[in-house]
């Protein structure tokens, strides 16, 4: 029986049809492409993308060179100096992040007690020439005063899970 | 504008006929053979269209609105990239393959009706001509092979070559099942004998050989699941492999280009034309537009099996050599030569739509 079956079902091109049948059927569904310039994929908030150093409300820098983001970066792309500053408070002269060792793993920004050091949601980013890899303390400060507001937000979303 | 018009006409008829029939079959030739390239050129921007969405995707969609000026960017980019000639290669065979390929599978429009009233050539023979280019086209890429003098060039060109072989037999096999039943070589002819509504197709009767011509078609054309002569994991490209630039772009074209062909001759021989599908239906109303014949149908048939040509690359996987020539000699020509007994002795019974012009 089972012999005449399949004899009937490879004379009728049965698993043919069936192959067939299923990409007709893809054919008809819509394509799960996603437009990308025009269309963009959802992001978490605790997107880890560009750095950016963050300053109080009143202007002031949060980053207290404490070097715990440099010590703990496995990447070793982080590079700080610091320096007694005009009014007396310890502050960096140097921040510099490697955007080319950076492996964007975030522990900088957890091991920051100040939350200073940040990674935003940028990630559509470029560089046109050797050295502007290298993330400078003006740089990152001009990030974080330009996508305050977002990184403020993203911050206090994900707060209650911490 | 009318006195333009007879300025024209009077200039026109001071032609004499001879000249008159060449500029007006030379304008046909050209109008014919622009409208195939042209289609091959949006036929490649289907193909890719087609095959994206049966995987989920959308196919081009950047150069123009939907992507439409896909083809002409690639053909643009094929144009002005460098022909390369291998050192080692026969010069002139390399450069004439191409042409060998794209020539027969322009010159068999030649013989194509269109609709009731145009064929360029309404020659009586015109199976035996088709029959006779489609095997024609076998030289371009059996010369490209041996002219690249390159191993995998060579053996995409032996495979393809004993492939069309094989499966030319059972085509021409096929054929003789549709001439039986039409009683003539002339392809106009052949589309008349099925006027009447789609039950008088030549479908319904020779349904096992109209599927036995349309894969050997595929296979004919080397295309998946039939493409062992390109077989990517294989031989790279298979004949193709050393031609860059115009020369990849002509041997392009007359892949699709025979692509259409066999479309155009599946619909013509199974599919009845350019005749209605809906001949003989009342309740469209009496001359509706889709009542009628017309180019319009045989459009929409040659779309439909360039459609399936497609479909069948997207869905199977390539065919093991020796299983291609298992189907193609153990399969396919038994079909049908048993079919043309079959329906020999059908006619013989006067029993079925052939019996008033075989018998």
């Amino acid at each position: 029986m089972d012999r005449v079956q399949s004899f009937i079902k490879s004379i009728v091109l049965w698993e043919l049809w069936k192959g067939l049948s299923v990409t007709l059927r893809n054919f008809f569904r819509p394509a799960i492409t996603i437009i990308y310039p025009e269309e963009k994929t959802p992001q978490s908030v605790r997107f880890r993308g560009l750095h950016a150093l963050r300053r109080y409300p009143n202007g002031e820098e949060r980053c207290i060179a404490c070097k715990l983001c440099e010590a703990v970066c496995p990447a070793l792309a982080i590079t700080i100096e610091s320096d007694v500053g005009e009014d007396g408070t310890r502050r960096t002269t140097r921040f510099d992040i490697d955007l080319f060792k950076c492996v964007y793993c975030g522990f900088c920004e957890e091991a920051c007690p100040v939350d200073a050091i940040v990674e935003t949601r940028i990630h559509e980013y470029h560089m046109e020439s050797a050295g502007e890899n290298i993330m400078t303390k003006d740089k990152l400060l001009a990030i974080g005063d330009k996508f305050e507001a977002m990184i403020s937000a993203d911050k206090a979303a994900d707060a209650q899970y911490k | 504008m009318t006195g333009m018009i007879e300025y024209l006409n009077s200039i026109w008829a001071t032609v004499p006929a001879d000249y008159q029939y060449l500029v007006i079959v030379t304008s046909q030739i050209l109008a014919v053979a622009m409208t195939v390239i042209l289609t091959v050129a949006f036929t490649t921007y289907f193909e890719r269209k087609v095959i994206g969405y049966m995987q989920g995707r959308l196919g081009p969609n950047r150069v123009g609105p939907f992507g439409l000026g896909q083809p002409f960017a690639d053909v643009l980019k094929l144009l002005i990239k460098e022909v390369i000639v291998p050192a080692k290669s026969n010069r002139f065979l390399f450069i004439i393959a191409p042409l060998l390929a794209i020539t027969p599978a322009l010159a068999a429009w030649a013989v194509i009706p269109l609709s009731d009233n145009f064929v360029i050539a309404d020659i009586d023979a015109g199976l035996l001509y088709v029959l006779a280019l489609t095997s024609v086209g076998v030289y371009g890429v059996i010369i490209a092979g041996w002219a690249t003098n390159s191993k995998y060039a060579l053996l995409g060109a032996m495979r393809s070559g004993a492939q069309i072989v094989a499966y030319e037999i059972a085509m021409g096999f096929a054929l003789v099942g549709v001439l039986m039943a039409a009683g003539s070589l002339n392809l106009g002819d052949i589309t008349r004998a099925q006027a009447g509504g789609f039950s008088h197709w030549f479908l319904f009767p020779l349904l096992p050989l109209f599927l036995v011509f349309f894969v050997s078609g595929v296979a004919e054309t080397n295309r998946a699941p039939f493409d062992v002569t390109e077989g990517e994991s294989e031989i790279v490209a298979g004949f193709h492999v050393e031609y860059s630039g115009v020369a990849f772009a002509i041997f392009f074209l007359a892949e699709y280009a025979n692509i259409i062909l066999i479309s155009t001759l599946t619909s013509i021989f199974f599919f009845g034309g350019w005749a209605s599908f809906f001949e003989g239906w009342t309740f469209l109303g009496e001359g509706h537009f889709l009542r009628q014949p017309s180019f319009f149908w045989l459009a929409a048939k040659i779309s439909f099996f360039v459609f399936v040509f497609f479909w069948l690359r997207a869905t199977f996987p390539r065919y093991r050599y020796d299983q291609i020539m298992r189907l193609g000699w153990k399969v396919f020509i038994p079909i049908t030569i048993a079919w043309i007994a079959v329906e020999g002795v059908m006619s013989w019974l006067h029993w079925g739509p052939w019996s008033g012009s075989a018998g």
